[in-house]
């Protein structure tokens, strides 16, 4: 596949990197070197116009959104928190699924005054209970939401669930769905104008990949 | 705290020299080649009463508004966001004419959060307007200007995006949607974000062919848009068809007057959506990821001020602008004669024979820190014999 134009791919490292290159490679591109062994930031790829940028999750909308990244692979509930202004997210790659949960200690009686929410995705959590009519108390943590029900920093958490494995670890069960989350690919405005042939091409050539992987799955079902 | 004092609020920015100098410049040559175009100047208030403001804005402008209560009348006032009200307002109640009216503006906005990366909260925004004339040859007129702005700033490599709103409110009441649902799929149409957009048209049972429709405006563009929209869009309404045929029509113009532009077309770019009515465009570069000019036209709002006025116009900060752009100050020499410290009339009498010829001269005063050269400056007036003449230092 031919590309015109130098185009930059912001990824972030782990499950969306493992996930995506199946996707990419189905494009034509395929990365340089590994990057959970390189210790490189930009990786190149097969083709000398394209490079990965190696980022982490959070910061995929921000690359993207300012141009330092033509686009990007991000989890809807990064999306969600950043708001997607200045991004087009036109495509679902449905890979790296999972749900963005309320949970809390199984059976704990919750008081009616207002609830402490342990969180990374405030926003969410916030749109979230505002819909239900209920003010919350939001506490922003970075990680380990799990144990802060467990030490009575908060009465509930929102997180993203996949098997929900950590929440049983901990004695917490998932209570409220709030949405289900994967991966969006995600396009600089004005790269989208100005590189409008090389990267409409490669948004068609994803949405293939990803339309011939669901169809695949279907069958397997 | 103390040792904070010198910060200036987050998004708040200031010009320094030799910056300042460069600005000043490309603003007065700015503004006169608007002279050559027939715009005339408007020097609107910093602030007006709130209502006025945001007279047929939507909601976005509202909360990029600051806002302070008026001590003598008690209502709201707000620093403007915004100066195209402004000038429509002028144009609809303070000049009242019926031929077709240019006006030009420059001058400082508020902003109550930055719009994004690294963008200012007080731009400096610098734009035209045309009033009183309906069609695609005053849309022209002003987009041939705004990107003989740019060309003037020393941008070069310009991509122009076109759109027109009519398309989306065309498919949106040919659709029924009711406000809260046209703002929602507004919204997800703005990411072109398919997925969503498929499932909102689903939730709110919209009947085939509307649905398909709006959903493929997240697909109609690229510089074959308005080909595929014409058979994408066979079923829409006349208001669909007007606008698709108003938006050929000007981009023909366009390619006829600035062939060596790159034309891109976005049937689902809504930006402003509030206040325009018709053709939208903008202006961008590659390396940088949001528009740096943009408008359009906006007919509503003349109407509020009492006087329904066809209008159509285009802004830019003219700070991104000098960012940017290559423009450079034209500086003869970069001369600067230091003069010495002295009550010599003859001295006094040649400094002011110099700065009347226009030369830059700067007086030494008595125990400064410095000579000549600290100063910057590279020449140097001696006395010899009895005169004082500019010698190289």
């Amino acid at each position: 596949m031919e590309f015109d134009g130098c185009i930059t791919i912001a990824l972030s490292k782990g499950r969306i990197f493992k996930d995506t290159l199946p996707l990419l490679s189905h494009a034509g591109i395929v990365p340089a070197d590994d990057p959970e062994t390189s210790r490189k930031l930009i990786l190149e790829t097969n083709h000398p116009h394209i490079k990965l940028v190696i980022i982490r999750a959070t910061d995929v909308p921000t690359y993207v959104q300012y141009g330092a990244a033509d686009l990007g692979v991000a989890g809807k509930d990064v999306l969600m928190e950043h708001g997607g202004g200045g991004l087009y997210e036109p495509l679902d790659l449905q890979i790296a699924k999972c749900r963005l949960m309320v949970a809390g200690v199984k059976d704990a009686q919750l008081s009616d005054s207002r609830l402490r929410i342990a969180t990374k995705f405030i926003n969410s959590t916030r749109r979230h209970f505002a819909a239900q009519g209920k003010q919350v108390e939001i506490i922003k943590l970075y990680g380990s939401m799990e144990l802060a029900p467990l030490v009575g920093l908060s009465d509930l958490i929102v997180d993203v669930v996949d098997t929900g494995n950590t929440l049983k670890a901990n004695g917490l069960v998932p209570l409220e769905h709030i949405s289900d989350i994967s991966s969006r690919l995600v396009i600089n405005k004005a790269a989208w104008k100005i590189k409008h042939r090389g990267i409409k091409r490669l948004v068609d050539a994803l949405k293939v990949a990803v339309d011939e992987r669901s169809s695949e799955e279907k069958n397997h079902d | 705290m103390d040792n904070e004092r010198w910060l200036l609020p987050e998004g708040v920015d200031e010009m320094l020299p030799p910056q300042a100098w460069n600005l000043e410049n490309l603003r007065g040559n700015l503004l006169n080649l608007y002279r050559k175009w027939g715009y005339e100047l408007v020097i609107p208030p910093f602030v007006e009463f709130l209502d006025s403001l945001l007279t047929g804005a939507g909601s976005d402008l509202d909360l990029k508004t600051f806002k302070l209560t008026d001590q003598i009348t008690g209502r709201l006032m707000g620093v403007r966001a915004d100066m195209t009200p402004q000038a429509a307002r002028m144009d609809a109640h303070q000049l009242r004419r019926d031929v077709p009216t240019r006006l030009c503006y420059l001058g400082t906005v508020l902003h109550t959060r930055p719009d994004g990366f690294a963008s200012s909260r007080n731009p400096l925004q610098i734009g035209a307007e045309l009033f009183g004339h309906a069609g695609a040859e005053s849309d022209v007129e002003v987009l041939c200007l705004m990107m003989e702005t740019l060309k003037q700033t020393g941008i070069n490599d310009l991509y122009l995006d076109l759109g027109h709103v009519g398309i989306y409110r065309g498919l949106a009441r040919q659709a029924g949607l009711d406000r809260a649902a046209e703002q929602a799929l507004f919204d997800a149409l703005q990411r072109k974000a398919v997925p969503e957009i498929q499932a909102l048209l689903a939730e709110l049972a919209v009947q085939e062919p509307a649905a398909g429709m709006l959903a493929s405006l997240a697909e109609l563009n690229g510089d074959d848009a308005i080909e595929r929209a014409k058979q994408r869009l066979a079923e829409a309404n006349q208001e669909v068809q007007d606008a698709l045929h108003y938006l050929e029509e000007v981009a023909k113009m366009i390619q006829q007057r600035l062939p060596n532009v790159p034309l891109h077309f976005d049937l689902g770019e809504l930006r402003c959506y509030h206040y325009q009515t018709g053709v939208v465009f903008a202006a961008f570069v590659p390396g940088r990821g949001q528009e740096i000019a943009r408008g359009g036209r906006y007919d509503a709002i003349g109407k509020m001020f009492g006087r329904s006025r066809p209008a159509t116009g285009f802004s830019a900060d003219l700070k991104t602008l000098l960012q940017i752009g290559k423009w450079q100050t034209p500086q003869p020499d970069g001369e600067r004669i230091y003069a010495p410290w002295s009550d010599d009339a003859a001295l006094l009498q040649t400094v002011e024979d110099l700065r009347t010829q226009g030369r830059c001269v700067i007086c030494a005063l008595p125990g400064q820190t410095g000579a000549a050269a600290e100063m910057g400056c590279n020449k140097i007036l001696k006395k010899q014999d009895n005169s004082w003449i500019v010698s190289s230092i």
